[in-house]
């Protein structure tokens, strides 16, 4: 068997992808960069150097056979951050050339594609949450700043929703797990990657918070505590809907 | 601002409006053209309360104080509760700043009748106008109409506002009567009416104009609040049908009632909160809107109450073993949408699989699908060993005894065998 290592980029799994068919390997896996170390100690080994054209010509055919919400899925996929992304979208692309003008995503049947099936699900729920849970904090010079950590990759596809909902205000989401972050300038959204002193201030802003955002909060905190009501207490179903790895960011847990 | 006053104001008017459950965002689409805000048509709950209910709007009322004494509520009139009002530049702030920091989708506001109809329906509106026009606001907003305020107030809020509701309360005119006689149905029932009526004409004037101005795009809804009076769960049905039907309702809304007052004429203030007969009610809502049975048979005069021990689908099932087992790779969608433990979502897919592949109960599972409830309903080519079971007279033990409910009772004396 042979394990094709790519650089971790979309682009270069996609390249990846294309190799496959390119060099005719029959049975092969695709595995990320950083994951590479703890596998494929028997196996021959095929190191992909990315290739743009390559990418975009797997891309293209992607999406006149699965449309664009066909890769749309495949990307969720490779942002969900699993070791077995690649193969599974190995699996996808090989059974999409096989059959021409079948939607085969929807194949729920089949088990490589019910696993994608419920990991673009956990991908959704993840985003769904990006769009619920951002708590942004204003800042003295007006930029409304807020922290993230999804369990998943979500932020690149997940931050349009902001540019369509706060389009005349700054704002900034940061992702800390995987350091970087999204913002908007009232015009256009940039990725970031801050330096060590920038994301030292990002990590602790409580300085740079405008003077009425405490208030704020406290008025978010009272309001979050007086539409409760009591005689229905149900802390199994409240941590079922809001579970408690994002209490820390949520300023009504605050 | 004065934080504090507006804090106590706050805590205050969102302790009364709490009981009010219409809060969902859902079904308005207005684009943010370089304002603030933008409502998707499926809405997020951006919070859950302890109790597990979602947040997904500032529900508030404008004001606690009120002209009318109805039995069930906090706000009426002879109950001895602090009051308090904002003023309609307090509201528009905090809509406004909870938006932006991504508490909310928007507002819901309600409010005691603190004068007449129209003035306190004409001070809901004028929080939305000024929430749309001046501010620029695409976030979504409901209004809690004023039973019997007049039609020109009416029109306008339907301008601003996403959705209008008023609650009927009570599901039967002579419940309604006993706790809150200064209402009548029909008052209510006058601008859900008007609203029907807009929303018909807006729909015929948009085919022939490209430009009317939007009126209410979520709808209206209502709210009925359960077990407050001794109305069967077949009269709920029939009343929420009867809405579904002549009043293009988009959502009824069930609340079962919190006992918060001391009156002869409720339950007491130490009965349950009837949730367990909410859920009952909401399932059958549901079976209504979305898996196409008809209130009818749902529920019969002989069997007037909702089993609240199976789910109203499987009990139609249990009711109905002459239609089982459904053979799930050539059933009409119809009946598969009637098999108990599979959804709407997994009705589709089951659909979209089976032009790949012949299904099998391994496959099911894989979907998602409630295999424990639905391998007794179900046929495949392949055979199938719990569809002999349909004809068991025992089937309602088997299936029970496969369950737990989230409703048991961790405290009953009944313990089982094994």
């Amino acid at each position: 068997m042979t394990t094709l290592v790519y650089d971790g980029s979309f682009e270069g799994l996609m390249t990846a992808v294309f190799e496959v068919f390119e060099y005719r390997y029959g049975v092969a896996r695709i595995i990320g960069e950083e994951n590479h170390q703890h596998h494929a100690f028997f196996d021959e080994v095929h190191h992909v150097s990315t290739d743009n054209s390559k990418a975009d010509r797997v891309i293209q055919k992607l999406e006149t056979g699965l449309g664009r919400s066909g890769v749309r899925q495949l990307l969720l996929v490779y942002l969900s951050e699993r070791q077995d992304a690649g193969d599974l979208i190995l699996a996808a692309v090989r059974q999409s050339v096989k059959n021409p003008g079948a939607d085969i995503l929807q194949n729920f049947g089949d088990s490589d594609i019910m696993e994608i099936a419920k990991i673009c699900k956990s991908m959704s729920r993840e985003i769904h949450r990006l769009h619920a849970f951002v708590r942004f904090e204003e800042l003295e010079d007006g930029m409304f700043f807020a922290k993230v950590e999804p369990d998943f990759n979500v932020l690149p596809v997940g931050f349009r929703f902001f540019k369509d909902r706060y389009a005349d205000q700054k704002w900034m989401i940061y992702d800390l797990k995987r350091q970087f972050g999204i913002m908007y300038d009232l015009k256009d959204t940039t990725f970031f990657y801050p330096d060590a002193g920038q994301l030292d201030r990002l990590r602790n802003p409580d300085n740079l918070y405008s003077e009425r955002e405490k208030k704020y909060q406290k008025l978010w905190q009272r309001y979050f505590t007086k539409t409760n009501i009591t005689e229905r207490k149900n802390m199994k179903l409240h941590t079922q809907h809001v579970p408690k790895r994002y209490w820390k960011y949520l300023t009504e847990k605050g | 601002m004065n934080f504090e006053r507006i804090q106590e104001k706050l805590e205050i008017l969102a302790d009364a409006a709490k009981y009010d459950v219409s809060c969902s965002s859902s079904g308005g689409n207005r684009k943010n053209k370089g304002g603030l805000g933008d409502s998707h048509a499926s809405g997020i709950c951006h919070t859950y309360t302890e109790d597990g209910r979602c947040v997904s709007l500032l529900k508030i009322l404008l004001t606690n104080h009120c002209i009318y004494d109805c039995a069930y509520c906090v706000s009426r009139k002879t109950n001895d509760v602090k009051r308090a009002a904002f003023t309609v530049e307090e509201v528009v702030d905090l809509t406004i700043s909870f938006y932006r920091r991504n508490y909310i989708e928007g507002l819901f506001l309600s409010s005691g009748i603190f004068k007449d109809s129209d003035t306190t329906m004409e001070r809901l509106v004028r929080v939305a106008k000024k929430l749309r026009l001046e501010h620029n606001f695409n976030g979504y907003i409901h209004l809690k109409s004023i039973p019997g305020a007049s039609d020109e107030l009416m029109k306008e809020a339907g301008l601003y506002a996403d959705r209008l509701s008023i609650n009927i309360e009570i599901p039967t005119e002579k419940g309604l009567k006993l706790l809150a006689p200064d209402k009548s149905h029909s008052e209510m029932i006058k601008p859900m009416s008007f609203v029907k009526n807009e929303l018909i004409l807006y729909k015929e004037e948009k085919k022939i104009f490209r430009k009317v101005p939007r009126f209410a795009p979520a709808g209206q809804s209502t709210q009925m609040i359960v077990g407050a009076t001794n109305e069967t769960d077949l009269k709920i049905i029939k009343v929420a049908d009867h809405f579904y039907q002549n009043f293009n309702l988009k959502r009824v809304y069930y609340s079962g009632y919190v006992p918060v007052l001391e009156d002869s004429r409720l339950p007491s203030i130490h009965s349950q909160v009837p949730m367990q007969r909410e859920n009952r009610l909401y399932q059958a809502d549901w079976l209504m809107r979305f898996y196409g049975f008809e209130a009818s048979e749902i529920l019969d005069p002989e069997q007037p109450f909702l089993d609240l021990e199976v789910d109203p689908k499987l009990a139609w099932a249990l009711r109905h073993r002459e239609q089982f087992p459904v053979n799930i790779n050539t059933a009409s969608r119809e009946m598969i949408l009637r098999v108990p433990g599979i959804g709407t979502k997994s009705a589709g897919k089951i659909l979209m699989a089976r032009k790949f592949q012949k299904l099998g109960m391994d496959q099911l599972r894989k979907m998602g699908v409630a295999v424990n409830r639905t391998k007794y309903f179900v046929e495949f080519e392949s055979s199938n060993v719990f569809s002999k079971f349909i004809d068991d007279q025992n089937l309602r033990k088997i299936l029970l005894s496969g369950m737990s409910s989230k409703y048991q009772n961790p405290f009953s004396q009944q313990l089982t065998l094994f």
